[in-house]
């Protein structure tokens, strides 16, 4: 019985043949290979340390900032802004491609040089090409008394902190 | 009569140094002139022989040579400045300041580096413009139209690169704005703009990565694409001129459409 089987024809269509079967094998590793290459290479180019800024910045005390006052930290891009309903912090940095933005004190809103978008007081945009409001930044207070905000964590606008 | 130097020259071929550099020899006759084009190294990208009509200055107004004349250049300069300019943060501004005010010649050799960059730029738009209201495009060489594509866009990563090199408030800002755009590719773009900043922000990691890529992955890549540019030139029948294509490749004139349309 068992010489039938093995004398069948090799369907050409189903087998491999050694060649092709050699060829697909030496093609595939060349493929992982290739693509391990790449990876290897996409992470050298991203650095695990980065020398820049903590995001959390120490901006003193709440008696330095006078009610209706915006003061802009041009260093960390933020701005600390007391109202009348308590302290918040913005991302001073434009959502529009990432330039630093200034307070105009005379017209009362925050304006981007490099290409005039406008924002109200709180954030909202007024004009110009920004595609979102500036993002309210996490401020909270310190056991030291000193008030903080994270510019890595953005939290829902009008969330006062008051002191 | 032959003068004195031209005897010399003539015997200067002759000799075996000579003809072991340049094996076509010292003949003038059309073998040995296209020899002498066909067997060095670097001429060989260009055609042994050209007809009159297509090196007139009318047919290019030599737009291409002086992008490439430009960019020689810009090679030239750029080089001599990388022997003062350090790309760190402490450094770069002040070297640039030395530059102009401390280094002799520096002033001169920044300023021809910086013309020559805004030239070649031009210098391209108008090469490009020219071949395309000429029609120089179309085929055989619509794959030589793709490789100059190519080099425009090397041509403007060069020139947006060493922008930042300054690093000044306007090096800043722009590259800022420019690497934020680069941010908008879907998919990719975030992680495209950290591997070129090499970080969040432009910072020292960005101001190394775009100087290597300035002085060296760009202008490499140019000549790479260049060399091609140039070869591609003699393997489609030379540079374009009207008169001399084949009356196939001419584009139908209206009057002969019309009459073929009767």
């Amino acid at each position: 019985m068992t010489p039938e089987i093995t004398a069948k024809p090799i369907d050409s269509e189903e087998e491999l043949s050694r060649r092709s079967f050699f060829a697909k094998l030496g093609l595939g590793s060349l493929g992982i290979a290739a693509a391990g290459t790449v990876m290897f290479y996409y992470r050298y180019l991203s650095p695990n340390v980065l020398f820049e800024a903590s995001p959390v910045v120490n901006v003193g005390k709440a008696e330095n900032y006078p009610v209706n006052s915006v003061t802009l930290d041009a260093t960390s891009g933020i701005y600390l802004i007391h109202a009348a309903e308590g302290f918040f912090s913005l991302n001073a940095v434009c959502t529009h491609l990432g330039c630093l933005t200034a307070w105009k004190p005379e017209e009362g809103t925050i304006a981007c040089p490099c290409h005039g978008s406008r924002f109200s007081r709180e954030g909202q945009k007024l004009a110009g090409p920004a595609p979102k409001p500036l993002p309210w930044l996490k401020t909270w207070m310190s056991d030291e008394g000193n008030l903080m905000v994270d510019r890595s964590v953005t939290i829902p606008s009008r969330q006062f902190l008051r002191v | 009569m032959p003068s004195g130097f031209t005897t010399f020259v003539e015997g200067l071929g002759r000799t075996r140094v000579w003809r072991s550099i340049f094996r076509s020899g010292a003949g003038q006759s059309t073998l040995h002139r296209s020899l002498a084009i066909q067997q060095s190294v670097f001429l060989h990208l260009f055609p042994t022989k050209v007809r009159k009509r297509m090196i007139a200055v009318g047919a290019t107004w030599y737009l291409g040579i002086l992008t490439l004349g430009t960019f020689l250049l810009l090679v030239i300069t750029g080089i001599l400045l990388m022997l003062y300019y350090h790309p760190s943060v402490p450094q770069a501004y002040a070297d640039i300041k030395d530059l102009k005010y401390v280094v002799s010649s520096g002033l001169f050799l920044r300023n021809l580096h910086r013309w020559s960059a805004h030239a070649m730029v031009f210098l391209a738009f108008a090469h490009m413009f020219r071949v395309f209201y000429r029609g120089a495009y179309r085929p055989p060489r619509e794959f030589n139209w793709v490789v100059g594509v190519i080099l425009l866009l090397v041509t403007l990563l060069l020139s947006y690169t060493g922008y930042l090199l300054p690093w000044d408030q306007l090096a800043f800002w722009a590259i800022t704005v420019g690497s934020n755009i680069s941010a908008a590719v879907p998919v990719v773009g975030d992680k495209f703009h950290f591997l070129l900043l090499g970080g969040n922000q432009v910072n020292a990691n960005a101001l190394l990565r775009f100087y290597v890529l300035h002085c060296a992955i760009l202008p490499l890549t140019a000549v790479l694409f260049l060399v091609v540019h140039l070869w591609r030139i003699r393997k489609d029948g030379g540079l374009y001129v009207r008169k001399s294509e084949p009356k196939d490749v001419e584009e139908p004139q209206a009057g002969v459409m019309a009459k073929e349309k009767q």
